[in-house]
């Protein structure tokens, strides 16, 4: 998207992210560490959260040089990768269909949107209930939200699909099936994107609320130890990893987008 | 005048259609509302010539051309295609759309084999009539595009060919080259009645455009406005092939004035009626009657 033949750090869109992260971490500095403001002084300041996040004998246990702080990672992974895929498989399918097939949407989508905005915490004592093992339970939280996110927008992308494709492609010979692999498929797909970069959001954020409550590893219990343990360093520090990898699996869902949308003139927002 | 059919190899085999609308009538019912789009609507669309129709906004062509490509069925009256009746939508119906419907996912190449692809052509039967068939509409350098990197003429380049390499019975052409500019849009026209003159084929082409209509047609004819009826066909007998100098020949002239006397009274029907799109065209109408005095 960028235009700019410049590369690396010279880049100007690279160097204004950095800048904006310099002013942020620099007024983080300002007001826990320098102004230390009445409430602010409570927080970690951002030095000593890197220092503990890059040291080789963390006070929590926890850092980039300890096996622990891949573990929580790996298990946070996992389950988001599992439920997200899991999601996007039968969201994406169940979208299509109810695009697709009138009377089907009309049995499914008021139960659909019923259940759609059930938060999806609220769904873990049935969760627990039902599956067996807390394992399970998490990735179902995880699972739930990104999955009706999906089901949404890809129901939304192919009611989005302009009438005369179909008519185009009925003339031109097509049977049903034709018409769903070549006309419904590909006309939702930059909804389905869209669709899927917000259900990846909800799936960080749900996985966490799900490790909280109920996890036994993983970065969102690490956060909920370190709370319990008044560890306010190892939490800042989570909390940033937490984003770093919400910011690269979005980052991963678009380049997706962009290769298999090559097609599209302009750039829906990215 | 229309003997053409030159068949170059694979585009046309000769198998063209000949479609007869006989009191063709179409009517929407809603609760309180009862629309009649189409009353008693008879035409014969010649076999090999072009017929251009020409008519106020909502006189019903869309739903005409809906009927004839076999997306709507007509309430009353028959539609036959050589004297088959016409049934669901088919590809010996083709319709090229006002905006154009080429997919937007597929390159050019994949939107012309299309038809031929899902009826299960053999392959190498389809590339090479679409080689020849993309270097006939000069798309053949351009065939991995997708559509959305493709001029407005080229586009509409890629839906004839898209069309015509099933080699329908009846070629329909809704407005085919509305919004494109007018430079574009008199190069398309050359452009296309060149094709026909080589295929032959038979063609519905609508229009709003008067000059447009004159200029390719065999046969004009004029809708009335709600309910659509067949106002009048104009047999037009200006000379093929066809070049733009015969805009400014005193035949044309003369039948443009004619066309134009009919048009103005259903589109001041409309107008009256408070037909909103309408307005634009009596507008446009007024105008161009003016014009033509002056030129004439």
């Amino acid at each position: 998207m960028s235009t700019s033949r410049k590369t690396g750090l010279l880049n100007p869109q690279i160097m204004r992210a950095l800048i904006g992260i310099g002013v942020f971490l620099a007024l983080w500095y300002l007001l826990t560490a320098v102004l230390q403001l009445p409430r602010f002084k409570l927080l970690p300041n951002p030095l000593s959260v890197i220092a503990e996040w890059i040291s080789f004998e963390p006070v929590s246990g926890r850092s980039i040089f300890t096996k622990a702080f891949y573990l929580d990672m790996g298990f946070s992974i996992a389950r988001t990768l599992i439920a997200f895929s899991l999601a996007t498989f039968l969201g994406v399918l169940l979208g299509l269909i109810m695009g697709w097939n009138r009377i089907f949407y009309d049995f499914s989508f008021p139960i659909v949107e019923i259940l759609r905005p059930m938060p999806p915490l609220s769904w873990i004592p049935l969760a627990v209930l039902i599956l067996p093992g807390v394992e399970l339970a998490v990735v179902y939280v995880t699972f739930i939200a990104a999955f009706f996110a999906t089901v949404l927008n890809t129901l939304l992308g192919v009611f989005s699909i302009d009438k005369n494709y179909f008519l185009a492609a009925s003339c031109l010979g097509s049977k049903p099936k034709h018409i769903f692999i070549n006309i419904v498929v590909p006309g939702a797909l930059p909804f389905i994107f869209t669709g899927l970069q917000i259900a990846m959001g909800v799936s960080w954020m749900s996985l966490v609320a799900g490790e909280i409550i109920s996890g036994q590893q993983g970065l969102g219990y690490a956060i909920y130890e370190g709370y319990s343990l008044f560890q306010f360093d190892q939490v800042v520090c989570y909390m940033f990893t937490l984003g770093i990898l919400g910011y690269i699996s979005s980052a991963g869902i678009r380049a997706l987008g962009r290769r298999l949308m090559a097609w599209e003139s302009r750039r829906r927002g990215a | 005048m229309n003997q053409v059919l030159t068949p170059a190899a694979g585009i046309t085999k000769g198998s063209f259609g000949e479609v007869r609308l006989e009191r063709v009538g179409k009517i929407y019912e809603k609760e309180i509302e009862r629309l009649v789009a189409l009353d008693e609507f008879s035409l014969t669309i010649e076999r090999g010539k072009l017929t251009v129709l020409m008519g106020p906004s909502g006189c019903g062509k869309t739903v005409l051309i809906n009927m004839i490509a076999g997306y709507e069925q007509p309430t009353s009256g028959t539609i036959t295609l050589d004297g088959r009746p016409v049934q669901g939508p088919s590809c010996d119906r083709l319709v090229v759309f006002q905006e154009s419907a080429l997919f937007p996912w597929m390159s050019v190449y994949s939107n012309v084999v299309f038809g031929c692809q899902v009826q299960g052509i053999d392959p190498a039967e389809i590339r090479a009539k679409a080689e020849l068939i993309l270097r006939k509409v000069g798309l053949f350098e351009f065939r991995d595009k997708y559509p959305a990197h493709l001029s407005g003429g080229m586009q509409r380049r890629a839906e004839l060919a898209r069309a015509l390499i099933n080699d329908p019975k009846i070629l329909i052409l809704d407005e085919p080259f509305r919004g494109l500019d007018a430079m574009t849009r008199e190069l398309m026209q050359e452009f296309y009645v060149g094709l026909f003159e080589e295929f032959g084929r038979t063609n519905l082409f609508i229009t709003h455009e008067i000059d447009e209509a004159i200029f390719l047609a065999d046969k004009l004819v004029i809708m009335t406005y709600q309910p659509g009826k067949v106002k009048a066909e104009i047999e037009i007998d200006l000379p093929r092939p066809r070049d733009f100098k015969m805009l400014a020949s005193s035949r044309f002239m003369q039948i443009r004035a004619q066309t134009l006397e009919l048009l103005y009274e259903e589109s001041s029907k409309a107008f009256a009626s408070g037909s909103k799109a309408a307005f634009d065209l009596v507008g446009a109408l007024a105008s161009s009657k003016d014009s033509c005095r002056i030129a004439g």
